[in-house]
């Protein structure tokens, strides 16, 4: 066990947690923001997919001891003042989430992408989002949604 | 997973005196905290060596590039350096896994572990690599023992990995469509004096090639690949690939490479 | 008011998924919660000597365990078969024992035999790894083809047949087989596939010790029959206190519409031990114990003439049951299958007969389509196989053979109302530019590929449906829907279905629906789904069926809820109810200016009565109140049809297969919210194109699932896919008010034979799906490619 000192969408959190808590269960279980989701266990699906330190990482395969001191943002975090993320605005116009578990990862590995590279082409975007599997959607509306956002990013 | 101690070293001496049988070093953890879930693996202590200093970072010089341990993929593929002294290298660094394994994960980690299929073991050996750890220096021919196993003796520690700069250099991945590793990955390198093939994904673990790199020494040209001949007598075979399937993409991947560099 | 009906209107339920605030079960938690884990069997077959808990009772933390014995003990029921098929010789299928946690026998890797449950999660994982059970290895029997032939896996059940169905004329078959010039035959595998919902399965047992009542959240596409299931066969608990809710599900396919055994036993185990019991799967449990779904092994032979007239049909297939027969194992590869082999053709006379058997794998079941994408797997395959061997263009021999009249009674099972299979075949050739494939095949050659164009020409039947025609085949139950619309007095709409939406959209779709019939917008409406103790019983969600019988449903009770209102205004409008019209949300009275809008006259329902200004009289024996209930039952299923056409490239050297171009005309009579449908397709493509390509659940010879994880079986990702063409043509359902067809499973239906057909157009030969690379690879060596066999 051991106190740990993390800032969770701008908010400093100090909690005891036992040296082999996951990040994500931490943030499910500890701090109850169950948008991040458990979908595999072994770290492919990425409906676990939060900002550490800005970049995405899959909160299932990082240790929140690990994380002592830093900085993360998962999607609850996103929308600010009750006013949507360009991409979360985006993905409702384009129909880019159906059940809505993969959302949550889909949409923060894809703000990362825009981080990186502001204007992917098609190509671009799908091989940057091959760490998020999606069942619903074909990932149609969710490509032409990272595309429109980039636009208004 | 089963319940472990956390523990942050911040200099490789201290790493190597929190080691014992039962702990391993925790780098990125995309392959260890997986294992660990899945209840594979068990150790009583994680130590983690992401804060030790002097161990992350890339160094150029006009033979070799040096990659700290640490390090992540994200940061070797982005690299300027990298990129313009071994293309190639960040080409593979590149390919490996998914953005956020690469945004994690790092040159050390995989390299220790030596996953069969991982892209970094070939990287190190086509590239005559010398890995320098908390011990030693260990060229990369000697370095990779077999499927997960190493020359590293516990609690010795990566510190580096020194890829020497070669005249040309081509690395092409054939991914498993399931989880993206390499069914076949070929790296290509041509130095002065010799021209090294290394193979991940088809062999119990990497492995050179003493077919390609013969064929290419005499002659470095696609040309010279399709007069060889790659035995599938020691490749794997499994639900993904047969050996026989294994052996042909080898050529395939090694001309693709070729082109490349 | 616009149209909402055929508007592209974003949905109403994406705001609290885009935000993390959706609620699947997992994100439940109680208070004084225990966890549940399951300890399965690591082999295929075996006989359990011995379990001993004893030390795994002592572990830390942990509350009770439980096992086969408890479960016999406390008498709950084994999971069921709910639909009876009977096989040629009049005899009823064979449904073996299938024991909640297994006592004497293990069936399949992954079969629960015992529960451990503990203060912590990792105390009940701990603690299973202490559970001892001991077991006699036996031989298991994986492969399907080869069931029959095997000693028997269950007590009395002879060859492993559960049934032999047969459906068609046999003597009429062979008959017209005699005339025909031409025979083609065609031997199939449908590979067998893991739905892989990406939300895995998770149930929590909630027993109030006081109040004898008993809830359980599960992720359930039909909460209804599932409590009625658990308490009139498994008897855990009488239905009037049981309570099932079923909340934000992240995906079904068909994958939760069962009673599974964790559902039953985290039920039963909370009202043991007086906790609320939580389970979650992880993925690999999600592998190893949802259904799974397909695996078939078809011989198909098709008659023809020589002008290339089809006259007959014989399909001969045995189909996977796996280790037990669950919900709808059996009903899904024949009389959801059978009939629609016929595809959209009109064929005379066939015959199709249907082997179910049992083998030592996960049980199979419904899995999108479930039934309808095997059997288009087959007509698609032939017919394309046929014109081939004719030397006719594929496109023509299909249009040849069009059934081209309305209604059309097929020679086995279907009457279809409504189509026109021309105008989307034509419309998809054209959008598709298939004429000029040719000149894209010789570019492609160009650069080293070759090229394929594969068609698959489709029709379903759903809206599932008909309870007068399900239940004389042997559904245990009808399969009509319900819903209740309560208009509130402040002038909003609370409407609940019995349906269930697990991404299917239907808070946005029925609020449309709701929106043009009563006037009201769709911010004011409520769709409610998903728990028992709200709305009436249902039947739930699947086999695209939401909207043409739940839909259905919802409009009318919106009716009634506008009969009533007529008589009200009508009171108060000073007139005769059949001398008001309803329209745009206001009441008006004929041939005046005199009006009420439906708001006032719910008000009015509720506070009946003169208050000051506000006079608001009911006419004598109206009851107060706005709330009406329906419950509809269609006569006929409904028939959406479609063409796809898909283009590949292959890289002769690898093998690789890369979807380059991929056209659909759907047909699915009337469109609600083409925003949504579209999804529903691309989605559904993408399963179909999974299937095709790179999907594949994998059992070694002794029954291990090798193909059990991520790592191992190969979900189609961003990259795997083409951008999809979409459009529709319409001709409209005439079994439902709506016209609607459904369009669900359409996507997964249609593209494994689109897919396939352009793969084995651009190698030319046959491969099995998945068209792995290595396969493919293969075919071409054998063909003599030199850059394969380089």
């Amino acid at each position: 066990m051991a106190v740990i000192k993390i800032k969770v969408n701008g908010k400093e959190i100090s909690r005891e947690v036992s040296d082999s808590t996951l990040l994500s269960d931490f943030i499910r279980d500890n701090l109850l923001l169950t948008g991040t989701h458990i979908g595999c266990d072994t770290s492919q699906c990425g409906a676990c997919v939060v900002h550490l330190n800005g970049k995405s990482v899959k909160s299932c395969t990082t240790l929140v001891a690990d994380c002592n001191g830093d900085e993360i943002t998962t999607i609850e975090g996103l929308s600010k003042n009750g006013k949507l993320h360009p991409m979360q605005e985006s993905f409702k116009k384009h129909h880019g989430l159906q059940c809505g578990f993969c959302t949550p990862g889909m949409v923060m590995s894809a703000v990362d992408l825009l981080q990186k590279n502001k204007n992917p082409s098609e190509q671009e975007i799908r091989d940057w989002l091959e760490g998020n599997i999606c069942r619903c959607t074909g990932y149609q509306g969710i490509v032409a949604a990272v595309k429109d956002a980039a636009s208004k990013m | 997973m089963k319940n472990f101690n956390f523990k942050s070293a911040t200099s490789t001496k201290e790493a190597t005196k929190l080691s014992s049988v039962k702990t391993t070093f925790l780098a990125g953890g995309m392959t260890l905290i997986p294992a660990m879930k899945l209840r594979l693996a068990a150790y009583s202590d994680l130590i983690n060596i992401k804060k030790i200093k002097g161990i992350s970072g890339i160094k150029v010089s006009s033979k070799s590039i040096r990659i700290g341990a640490t390090t992540t993929h994200a940061e070797v593929a982005a690299s300027k350096e990298v990129g313009k002294s071994i293309p190639s290298l960040a080409v593979l660094a590149e390919g490996i896994g998914d953005p956020q394994v690469r945004n994690r994960g790092t040159i050390g980690g995989s390299i220790a572990n030596n996953d069969p299929a991982a892209d970094y073991p070939s990287a190190c050996l086509a590239l005559n690599a010398i890995i320098h750890t908390s011990k030693r220096k260990i060229a990369a021919d000697k370095f990779f023992k077999g499927m997960f196993e190493t020359d590293l003796k516990k609690g010795e520690l990566i510190e580096s990995i020194e890829f020497q700069v070669p005249e040309k250099s081509g690395y092409a991945k054939f991914p498993n469509p399931a989880s993206r590793y390499a069914i076949v990955g070929v790296y290509i390198a041509k130095f002065k004096n010799e021209v090294r093939a290394a193979i991940t994904g088809a062999g119990n673990y990497v492995f050179r090639s003493n077919e390609l790199e013969k064929a290419l020494s005499a002659n470095f040209s696609t040309s010279a690949i399709d007069k060889v001949n790659i035995s599938s007598k020691e490749l794997n075979s499994d639900i993904h690939a047969s050996a026989e399937y294994r052996a042909h993409i080898i050529k395939v991947m090694a001309k693709k490479a070729l082109s490349f560099s | 008011m616009a149209n909402l009906v055929g508007a592209r209107i974003e949905r109403k339920e994406d705001k609290k998924f885009l935000t993390g605030k959706g609620r699947y079960t997992a994100d439940i938690n109680l208070s004084n919660q225990t966890y549940a884990y399951f300890v399965r069997s690591p082999h295929a077959r075996a006989k359990i000597t011995k379990v001993d808990h004893s030390k795994a009772k002592k572990a830390p933390g942990v509350v009770d365990v439980f096992t086969g014995d408890s479960v016999t003990k406390d008498k709950i029921g084994g999971l069921i078969c709910g639909w009876k098929i009977v096989s040629q010789d009049g005899k009823d299928m064979k449904c073996p024992p299938h024991p909640v946690l297994a006592k004497d026998v293990v069936n399949f890797v992954g079969d629960h035999v015992a529960v451990v449950v503990a203060e912590t999660l990792e105390q009940a994982k701990n603690a299973a790894e202490l559970v001892n059970v001991s077991y006699k290895l036996l031989k298991p029997v994986i492969k399907t083809e080869k069931a029959t032939s095997f000693e028997n896996i269950h007590e009395g059940i002879d060859n492993n047949l559960s049934f032999d169905f047969i459906l068609g004329d046999k003597g009429k078959t062979n008959e017209a087989f005699s005339k025909a010039d031409k025979v083609v035959k065609l031997d199939l595998v449908n590979n067998r596939l893991i739905p892989n919902a990406m939300e895995p399965r998770a149930a929590i047992g909630d027993y109030n010790t006081s109040s004898d009542e008993l809830t359980l959240y599960t992720a359930s596409q039909n909460p209804h029959l599932d409590r009625l299931i658990m308490s009139a066969f498994n008897a855990v608990h009488p239905e009037h206190k049981f309570r099932i809710v079923s909340p934000d599900v992240g995906g079904g396919f068909g994958s939760k519409i069962n009673v599974y055994a964790e559902d039953v036993v985290v039920a039963y185990a909370s009202k043991k031990i007086g906790r609320p019991v939580k389970w979650v799967a992880e993925r690999s449990e999600s592998f190893m114990s949802d259904n799974h779904g397909r695996d078939h092994v078809t011989h198909a032979e098709l008659a023809l003439k020589s002008d290339g007239k089809i006259i007959g049909l014989k399909v001969d297939t045995i189909a996977n049951l796996g280790a037990y027969s669950l919900v709808l194992a059996a009903v899904t590869p024949t009389y959801l299958y059978a009939p629609l082999v016929l595809g959209i053709y009109d064929i005379p006379a066939a015959c199709c007969t249907v082997k179910g058997v049992y083998t030592n794998t996960a049980p199979t079941d419904a899995y999108r389509g479930a039934g309808r994408p095997e059997a288009t797997y087959v007509i698609e395959r032939i017919v394309t196989e046929a014109a081939k061997e004719i030397g006719m263009d594929q496109a023509e021999f299909r249009k040849k053979n069009f059934i081209n009249k309305f209604p059309h009674q097929q020679c086995l099972v279907h009457n279809i109302d409504s189509g026109d299979y021309n105008a989307h075949l034509d419309k998809a050739l054209e959008l598709s530019d298939y004429k000029n494939f040719e000149n894209r095949r010789s570019q492609s050659a160009k650069k080293g590929k070759l090229r394929g164009i594969g068609l698959s020409t489709y029709f379903e039947a759903c809206g599932v449906a008909p309870s007068a025609v399900v239940m004389s085949i042997g559904a245990g139950v009808g399969l009509w829907e319900s819903a209740e619309i309560r208009f509130n007095p402040t002038g909003n709409v609370s409407v609940f279905t019995g349906t269930h939406s697990h991404g299917q959209s239907h808070d946005t779709t029925f609020a449309q629906i709701v929106g043009d019939k009563l006037g009201v917008s769709i911010e004011n409406i409520d769709i409610v789904h998903g728990d028992t103790d709200k709305g009436p019983f249902g039947m739930g969600t699947y086999g695209s069926r939401s909207l043409a019988v739940g839909g259905t449903a919802i409009v009318k009770a919106c009716d009634k809820i506008i009969a009533k209102g007529k008589k009200v205004a009508a009171k108060m409008l000073e007139g005769k109810p059949e001398d008001i019209d309803f329209k745009g949300g206001e009441f008006i009275l004929k041939n005046s200016n005199k009006k009420k809008t439906i708001g006032e006259i719910a008000f009015a329902c509720y506070l009946p009565g003169t208050f000051g200004d506000v006079k608001s009289p009911l006419p004598e024996g109206v009851e107060p109140g706005l709330i009406e209930t329906s419950f509809f039952d269609p006569s006929n299923f409904s028939f959406p049809s479609g063409s796809h056409i898909c283009e590949v490239e292959v890289d002769e050297e690898t093998g690789e297969t890369k979807l380059v171009k991929y056209t659909v005309v759907d047909d699915f009579g009337t469109v609600i919210n083409p925003l949504i449908v579209e999804g529903q397709v691309h989605g559904g493509v993408a399963q179909g194109v999974g299937q095709a390509l790179y999907e594949n659940a994998h059992y070694d010879e002794s029954g291990q699932l090798t193909s059990a994880s991520y790592m191992d079986y190969t979900m189609p990702r961003a990259d795997n896919l083409p951008q999809i063409t979409i459009d529709y043509t319409c001709t409209p359902a005439t079994s439902n008010p709506l016209g609607a067809k459904g369009c669900g499973e359409a996507g997964t239906i249609a593209a494994p034979a689109a897919v396939m057909n352009a793969v084995i157009d651009a190698v030319g030969s046959d491969v099995s799906m998945p068209a792995t690379a290595e396969k493919v690879w293969k075919v071409l060596k054998k063909n003599g490619s030199k850059k394969a066999a380089a």
